[in-house]
């Protein structure tokens, strides 16, 4: 995709061992993201899009194996470094932001303490300067009267405020990287606005490159500069926003898309599209596409066999053997190399 | 107007006595204030607003779980106390938010579905397991499941087992309490589209309560906006959504993210700071986080001002 | 009319929540072990007559301290040996185990019911309901249960009925609590708000959506007061405020063997062994029954 992306994963599989079996919660996931540009990926539950961004971070479950052909972050092999490294690695470089922030915060610390623990621990700052830092950050995320908030204990803020303070807490050390797993899912929607739009202009500023994970579309239309798409703990399709809305080559992409209410496009009161069936069970031996099952245009030949994410453009590509839109090129093209 | 309202609130308020730490004297909190609204029927009365709102408790007091703290809700023409709890239930049912709560999990589907029936002994066992299983088929559950188990069953299955609950009866009125926020989207368009068939096939009425503004636009024919316990705006769908007057529907509105790539994420300006329903703002509730504020907006309440396109209250309107 | 394709997967038989629970006790080596030692000791309380030809309180004074069978002078017509009045050993541990189950089992009934209507009044109702049953538990956790056990035997005697129902009385505050706070869990679930909303009554909501749900949890604290129950009566017998001589009880043989500790020791060893055994089983199945009805695991 690109010549020096600052995160590269190829060939990601994760298998969390369980006592009724193995789940193949990640296929064989391969992406990039390029520096300072915002990676959204995208899927439903059981599509193991959040276990993927455990498998970047190093956060995974005992229970789990995890096997990568690359694991890449600004020139850094993940793969290699041990636990300590990594947490080191997260501590500096990463910023991680998780949908629930009063599991995330330390009860019974003041916000100011855990802030400037940040500082103190991972850039060597002195404590001083570190809670005029937390003052600064506190301000700049938009919190309200930031020098009395600085002393309250998390449980006194709202749900918001908290999801404020966790991005001003995560980005005082300025990290490269960030990476967001529904960090506003649990908010309503007007706060999440606020949250979403502080967070992308933060970005923008401080130039960090982030991978936000959701399962809403249209977060994913207005954050994002490129998207992925998983499905049954495989990528389905990869692409830039626009064309990816545009047009979109997976058939599940395209369910998707026409599932959601549109105001001013989708007719009021008619049927919405729908996509039928429920979510795959993801243990056993899986054989050719995750969705093949309630696929639409599905042949015999998507249900075995392995099918590899092809590029069909410059920067699309599609793990489908008969995508819609420029499906006949695209499987012309499979029907030659098999 | 000689159709007779299904269901009308008439200034109706809850308050809950709140202890705030142990050796603190009771607060009041006032969870709903003065509510008025109307439900004719065929109507899909959106009820919209945020956490801490009070839609909730205004949905508890219509099903008749939790009493007024003041005010009337009229049913069909007479006074709520008028009518027995069972005529009530058999008007009103709810379908509620979350699937992994709502079934019990020791129970088979089509014991769930029949307890309205069983409740109100409504016919002998093979009539209400007929009746069931016609249900079932309604909402699109094969008959086999009927002597399953909930935690056998999808998230999707399970909000349809829900619904298929709250028809049994076949009430007048469904309150749907966000029921499908917690469900993935690709199922969430299946029970969106059944809500929709089943309204046409049935003649139901629902109460919407939802914050998801793009299914509300969807799906309703009536808008209310509901700001810490009162109600700042009412109107049709089309024109709530064509033109909303109050500064609250407007940031509302703004934050709806429909898919538009490109469009970025709009700055709506509203501020930070939630209001504390212990200690609401003086005045107009809204006022510290509007972004047309004005002097009178601190000291005195809004009128609520009624026409031809809905009630809105706020000064800006006066 | 909808989406009937919706649900593809027939759901599996095995899924059903009593299959799954009984799934996990059989692997659980807690559950098996103790729930096996448990059958075993039932079964042969219950088949003594047959197991023994002996009649427990028949006395023969010419064969009086006879030592078990795999000690020297032992016999195999007493496997046990007899005890100081020349009752069969064995025939005394059978029927004693009757007396330790029966008490263990009715009193956890007994303490069961009082505590589990408590604690589910005290949950679902909250409020002062909730203050008033927090009260009782805080008042019945001050009283030392023994000592209460053996003022209130002492005046009004001792006797099997008396001992049940004053260990009912006594050991009822573990149900309260567990109950109780299973129950307020419960009670923020939406089906108890859809059972109101559907017309149910109280009554019909305690009995039909709450129970079945707090029952997992009753189990365990069943299990582990019928322990404390056996080894309680097993104190009051030992003290001879408990069951009254002559009927056998493994408090009593103790009380009885211990003059001969030193020179015929199995006259207490074996109805002690008996009482580890039991109890110890007892808490192996309850530990284990906790594990699998643990929420984590539901």
């Amino acid at each position: 995709m690109t010549v020096d992306p600052f995160v590269n994963v190829e060939g990601l599989s994760i298998d969390i061992t369980t006592a009724r079996g193995t789940i193949h919660a990640v296929r064989d996931v391969s992406f990039t993201v390029e520096r300072g540009k915002t990676l959204c990926i995208v899927g439903e539950s059981g599509s193991g899009k959040s276990i993927t961004s455990l498998g970047l971070m190093g956060l995974l479950p005992g229970s789990a194996t995890r096997r990568a052909a690359r694991l890449e972050l600004g020139g850094t092999d993940l793969m290699a470094l041990g636990p300590r490294a990594m947490a080191d690695v997260r501590g500096s470089h990463m910023a991680m932001i998780f949908q629930e922030p009063m599991t995330s915060l330390n009860p019974s610390l003041t916000i100011g303490e855990q802030m400037a623990e940040m500082l103190t621990r991972h850039r060597g700052a002195s404590r001083k300067l570190a809670f005029e830092k937390a003052a600064f950050w506190l301000q700049k995320v938009g919190i309200p009267a930031a020098a009395t908030r600085i002393d309250q204990f998390p449980h006194q803020l709202s749900g918001g405020l908290r999801q404020r303070v966790m991005i001003a807490m995560m980005l005082m050390c300025e990290p490269e990287f960030i990476i967001a797993d529904e960090p506003t899912t649990a908010l309503d929607v007007s706060i999440q606005a606020q949250i979403l739009h502080l967070l992308s202009s933060l970005q923008r500023e401080l130039g960090m490159t982030m991978i936000f994970i959701t399962h809403d579309l249209g977060v994913v239309s207005r954050i994002a500069d490129d998207v992925a798409v998983m499905y049954g703990g495989q990528l389905v399709e990869t692409a830039p926003t626009a064309d990816l809305f545009a047009r979109p080559q997976h058939p599940y992409t395209r369910g998707l898309i026409d599932c959601i209410p549109i105001p001013g496009k989708t007719k009021p009161g008619a049927h919405l599209g729908s996509i039928p069936g429920t979510i795959p069970s993801l243990m056993g031996a899986l054989e050719g596409c995750a969705f093949a099952p309630r696929c639409a245009y599905a042949i015999t030949e998507c249900r075995s066999g392995k099918l590899e994410l092809t590029p069909n453009s410059a920067n699309q590509s599609v793990r489908c053997l008969h995508p819609i839109g420029g499906a006949q090129s695209l499987a012309v093209t499979m029907e030659e190399t098999e | 107007m000689t159709t007779k309202a299904l269901l009308e609130l008439q200034e109706v308020t809850r308050s809950f006595a709140v202890r705030d730490g142990f050796f603190a004297p009771k607060k009041l909190l006032q969870a709903v204030r003065g509510v008025s609204l109307k439900l004719m029927p065929g109507d899909v009365l959106a009820l919209v607003g945020e956490s801490g709102c009070g839609k909730t408790t205004l949905a508890k007091m219509l099903l008749g779980t939790l009493p007024t703290s003041y005010g009337e809700i009229i049913r069909g023409g007479s006074g709520a106390s008028a009518r027995t709890r069972k005529e009530r239930t058999r008007q009103i049912q709810a379908v509620f938010q979350d699937p992994y709560s709502s079934l019990n999990p020791r129970k088979t589907i089509g014991s769930i579905i029949s307890l309205p029936l069983r409740v109100h002994r409504q016919g002998t066992a093979a009539e209400i397991r007929k009746n069931v299983v016609e249900i079932m088929d309604l909402v699109g559950l094969p008959p086999r499941f009927y002597d399953s188990y909930p935690n056998q069953l999808s998230g999707g299955q399970r909000q349809r087992v829900a619904i298929a609950r709250a028809l049994v009866l076949h009430p007048e009125i469904i309150i749907c309490d966000e029921p499908t926020s917690a469900l993935d989207v690709s199922v969430q368009s299946q029970i969106l589209n059944l809500l929709i068939d089943l309204r046409a096939e049935l003649g139901l009425s629902y109460l919407f309560i939802s914050h998801n503004l793009a299914v509300v636009e969807h799906l309703a024919t009536k808008v209310a906006v509901m700001y810490l316990g009162r109600i700042v705006e009412t109107g049709d769908a089309r024109t709530i959504f064509a033109d909303p007057r109050h500064p609250y529907t407007r940031a509302l509105l703004a934050s709806v993210l429909s898919p538009d790539p490109g469009a970025g994420v709009p700055d709506i300006q509203i501020g930070a700071s939630f209001p504390n329903p212990l200690a609401p703002p003086t005045g107009c509730a809204f006022h510290p986080r509007c972004p047309l504020a004005q002097a009178s907006c601190k000291t005195e309440m809004p009128p609520n001002i009624q026409d031809a396109s809905g009630s809105v209250e706020c000064h800006l309107y006066k | 009319m909808s989406d009937v394709s919706e649900s593809f997967e027939i759901p599996k038989r095995e899924a059903e929540p009593w299959r799954l629970l009984v799934g996990r006790m059989l692997h659980h080596k807690g559950v098996m072990i103790g729930g096996l030692i448990l059958v075993v000791v039932v079964l042969a309380a219950v088949f003594a007559p047959f197991i023994t030809q002996y009649d427990p309180l028949q006395q023969s004074l010419s064969g009086r301290l006879q030592p078990p069978f795999w000690m020297e002078r032992g016999s195999a017509d007493h496997v046990l040996g007899t005890d100081h009045l020349g009752r069969d050993y064995l025939a005394r541990l059978l029927y004693g185990a009757r007396v330790s189950l029966l008490i263990g089992f009715t009193t956890a009934l007994i303490s069961g019911s009082i505590g589990t209507f408590l604690g589910v009044l005290a949950g679902y109702f909250g409020g002062r309901t909730d203050s008033v049953v927090m009260f009782l538990v805080t008042v019945k956790l001050s009283i030392p249960t023994i000592l209460v056990a053996l003022a209130v035997v002492q005046l009004v005697g001792g006797s099997l009925q008396i001992v049940i129902l004053v260990l009912g009385l006594l050991l009822w505050h573990q149900f309260a609590v567990v109950t109780r706070a299973t129950t307020m869990q419960i009670r923020g679930m939406d089906y108890i708000t859809a059972a109101e909303t559907v017309g149910c009554s109280t009554f019909r909501i305690l009995l039909t959506e709450v129970l079945p749900n707090v029952l997992n949890q009753i189990i365990v604290v069943l299990t582990l007061t019928m322990a404390s129950a056996i080894l309680i009566e097993a104190a009051l017998s030992f003290l001879g405020v408990g069951v009254q001589p002559p009927t056998p009880s493994w408090g009593i043989m103790i009380a009885e063997g211990k003059q001969h500790l030193f020179f015929k020791p199995w006259l207490v060893m074996i109805p002690g062994v008996a009482l580890l055994v039991v109890v110890l089983a007892i808490n192996l199945l309850g530990d284990g029954m906790r594990d699998v009805t643990a929420p984590e695991k539901r």
